[in-house]
């Protein structure tokens, strides 16, 4: 992994719930230049735990001086963001890793439709400054629930194709109504909950639209869920996961090689063969095919549990 | 130092000669007495002084009179070079990594002077002066991919990322190894590898794209490939074949260590910042049997690869007919001696 110590530069408070950060190069320098829709991992050291959490960069992608991104508090999470919410201040020195875009434009598109919930603007913030300098035709559709929630709102610029849609003020987004009268060769890209990307999935599904130019990313973090038991048939250690660490969190703090970029069950670089399985695996990854998961002969240690007697894997 | 350039051609009179310094730094592919592909991909991250994996894009006593022969080939097809709407953002991005890395690793070459959008390129091989906008296809004479491609040795493709897969979607093509951008163009990377042998089966393709989709930023790799080539000819397309596949008839005993090369492709992969496209270049180097001989080293050990070679590579890579020839000639230079282990020649302080 490419990774360099970096230094927050700025915090700022956009909602009760949502922070900015921007880093910088601790002597200035440029940082490498991304394409709208990259993430970056960042990592914080939690006492004795390392924890790694990927965030969308929603800074100008042409713009090397630092990189920014917002973070939600999840206060049910696994600790991530309450630890840059709390710990993580201006001047603090943090672990980077390089962009990586598992959510990039598909720049064949006549059109491109941007279709945001909540925390989902994030990856969209950078992908309009991209379109707005290629000077791409798009729109953007951002649904929040109420605008004290609406973090996207302080950094969103103020423009006829981005289209704010507040459900408490009665203007709930609706996907088809903007799918509908788009021209051919639209992409549409969504990122949000699961209930807005099921949405904007169905109503291209009911235009008929094709289905590769629907894109989506869903926000996945880890799911925190009971201790279990696994066994690595290489190494030949048996390590218990805890209830708020992944398997991959777990692999990596008994010091067990494992490759990984997204860390959120999207890119497929950490799959692991199963060597044995008495239990059931819980998939909570966009990668393997169902076949795969009912199989049970491979799992994404990023974001899958297990519950059940013996979990044998080939690490 | 200041890097002296040859006059050669490339065609009809191949007049093309490599310099006993050129051999020295010839990236010999054989790490060991025998050959089968792998996913030989490494970092490329410089390497030792003085060989074409210093650099990040290597310049060497060829450039310019590659650069003219590729002139001559995009002049009668224009083809050559592709690029699809879309990909012309990646264009920008591989003209800013060539004007980089040239202009820092070869001050004395190359200069790049940046004022915002505004900037001044000179290339002194070649000749070239020109100010220009960053991302404004206007202020240049051609489309960024083609512009930058005239003034960097080897192929390029420019490789789009969509779907779980690849596609060459641009590309700048006059001196492969018997394939065709025209061709290729807008193929995804299975598409594009059926007709390698094996390969397949052996599960290569599906491990290498793995690796391609994950490539991070800053972190370039590289591989070398290789095939034998009658004649120091660039154009190798099957455009031209019927103008170079005769030629393999014109190999005897007595002229096969001057006529055969060895032609080495070192090749690259760049995650491109603003596209996240991949770039793919493809550098090419040629030796003669004759050039490679004189460090007995590679004499052994390449008549050994050749003569053990199996049978379907040796088609592949088009070469068969004048086979029995070229091991006959190398065993002359083979006395049963074990090699050392990699690449480099044992005689030279590289």
């Amino acid at each position: 992994m490419t990774s360099q110590m970096l230094r927050v530069a700025e915090v700022e408070v956009l909602t009760p719930l949502v922070k900015r950060f921007r880093f910088e190069h601790p002597e200035g320098k440029t940082l490498p230049l991304f394409s709208g829709g990259a993430h970056v991992v960042v990592e914080m050291e939690d006492g004795e735990t390392l924890r790694r959490n990927a965030y969308s960069l929603i800074s100008d992608p042409q713009d090397g001086s630092g990189y920014e991104i917002a973070v939600r508090r999840e206060d049910r999470g696994r600790g991530g963001s309450r630890f840059m919410h709390t710990k993580v201040s201006e001047g603090d020195p943090l672990r980077v890793n390089a962009p990586v875009n598992l959510f990039a434009l598909d720049l064949r598109a006549r059109k491109h439709v941007l279709i945001a919930g909540g925390i989902g603007i994030t990856p969209f913030l950078a992908q309009l400054r991209q379109l707005t300098r290629l000077q791409l035709p798009f729109e953007l559709h951002y649904a929040a629930r109420s605008r004290a929630e609406a973090a996207g709102l302080k950094l969103l610029p103020q423009a006829p194709m981005i289209q704010v849609h507040l459900s408490e003020e009665g203007n709930r987004l609706d996907p088809g109504a903007i799918l509908a009268h788009q021209p051919l060769g639209t992409h549409v890209y969504t990122c949000g909950p699961e209930g807005l990307i099921v949405g904007v999935e169905d109503a291209a599904q009911r235009l008929n639209w094709p289905k590769d130019v629907f894109h989506s990313e869903a926000f996945l973090s880890p799911p925190p869920g009971k201790p279990f038991t696994v066994t690595l048939t290489r190494s030949g250690l048996t390590l218990t996961v805890a209830p708020n660490q992944s398997l991959l969190e777990a692999l990596e703090a008994a010091k067990v090689e494992i490759p990984w970029s997204c860390r959120g069950g999207a890119c497929g670089r950490c799959e692991t063969e199963v060597r044995s399985c008495k239990g059931r695996i819980a998939h909570h990854d966009h990668w393997l095919e169902d076949a795969e998961k009912s199989a049970q002969t491979k799992i994404m240690p990023c974001v899958s549990r297990f519950e059940g007697e013996e979990l044998l894997l080939d690490r | 130092m200041t890097m002296q350039f040859n006059d050669e051609t490339f065609r009809d009179d191949y007049t093309y000669r490599n310099s006993p310094e050129a051999i020295r730094r010839f990236p010999f592919p054989f790490d060991q007495d025998s050959y089968m592909y792998s996913v030989n991909l490494e970092p490329h991250a410089g390497g030792r002084e003085g060989t074409p994996f210093n650099k990040r894009f290597d310049v060497d006593e060829h450039y310019v009179s590659e650069m003219r022969d590729r002139a001559i080939t995009l002049a009668d097809d224009p083809l050559r070079c592709q690029s699809l709407p879309h990909m012309e953002l990646a264009g920008w991005d591989f003209l800013e990594l060539v004007m980089d890395s040239k202009a820092e690793d070869y001050p004395d070459l190359f200069s790049l002077t940046k004022d915002g959008d505004r900037w001044h390129w000179v290339n002194r091989p070649l000749g070239i002066e020109q100010r220009f906008t960053f991302l404004d296809p206007t202020t240049l004479p051609c489309g960024p991919l083609e512009y930058i491609t005239r003034q960097t040795q080897g192929d390029h493709a420019l490789l789009d990322q969509r779907e779980g897969n690849l596609w060459m979607d641009a590309g700048m093509v006059t001196s492969q190894a018997d394939w065709s951008l025209d061709f290729d163009v807008g193929m995804n990377f299975f598409e594009w590898h059926a007709p390698v042998p094996k390969a397949h089966e052996m599960g290569i393709f599906q491990r290498a794209l793995k690796f391609l989709l994950a490539l991070p930023l800053s972190k370039p790799s590289r591989r070398l490939n290789w095939t034998l080539t009658v004649n120091p000819r660039l154009d190798t397309s099957p455009e031209n074949y019927h103008k170079w596949g005769p030629e393999k008839r014109t190999v005897t005993p007595e002229n096969v260590g001057a006529k055969q090369h060895l032609r080495v492709e070192l090749q690259t992969l760049w995650r491109l910042p603003r596209s996240n496209a991949i770039a793919f270049p493809i550098r090419g180097y040629l030796a003669s049997m004759e050039d490679l001989t004189t460090l007995p080293k590679w004499g052994r050990r390449l008549h050994r690869v050749l003569r053990d070679l199996p049978d379907e590579l040796a088609d592949y890579k088009g070469f068969t007919v004048n086979r029995p020839m070229i091991v006959d000639y190398l065993s002359k230079f083979d006395d049963g001696v074990p090699t050392s282990a990699g690449i480099y020649p044992d005689e030279t302080g590289l």
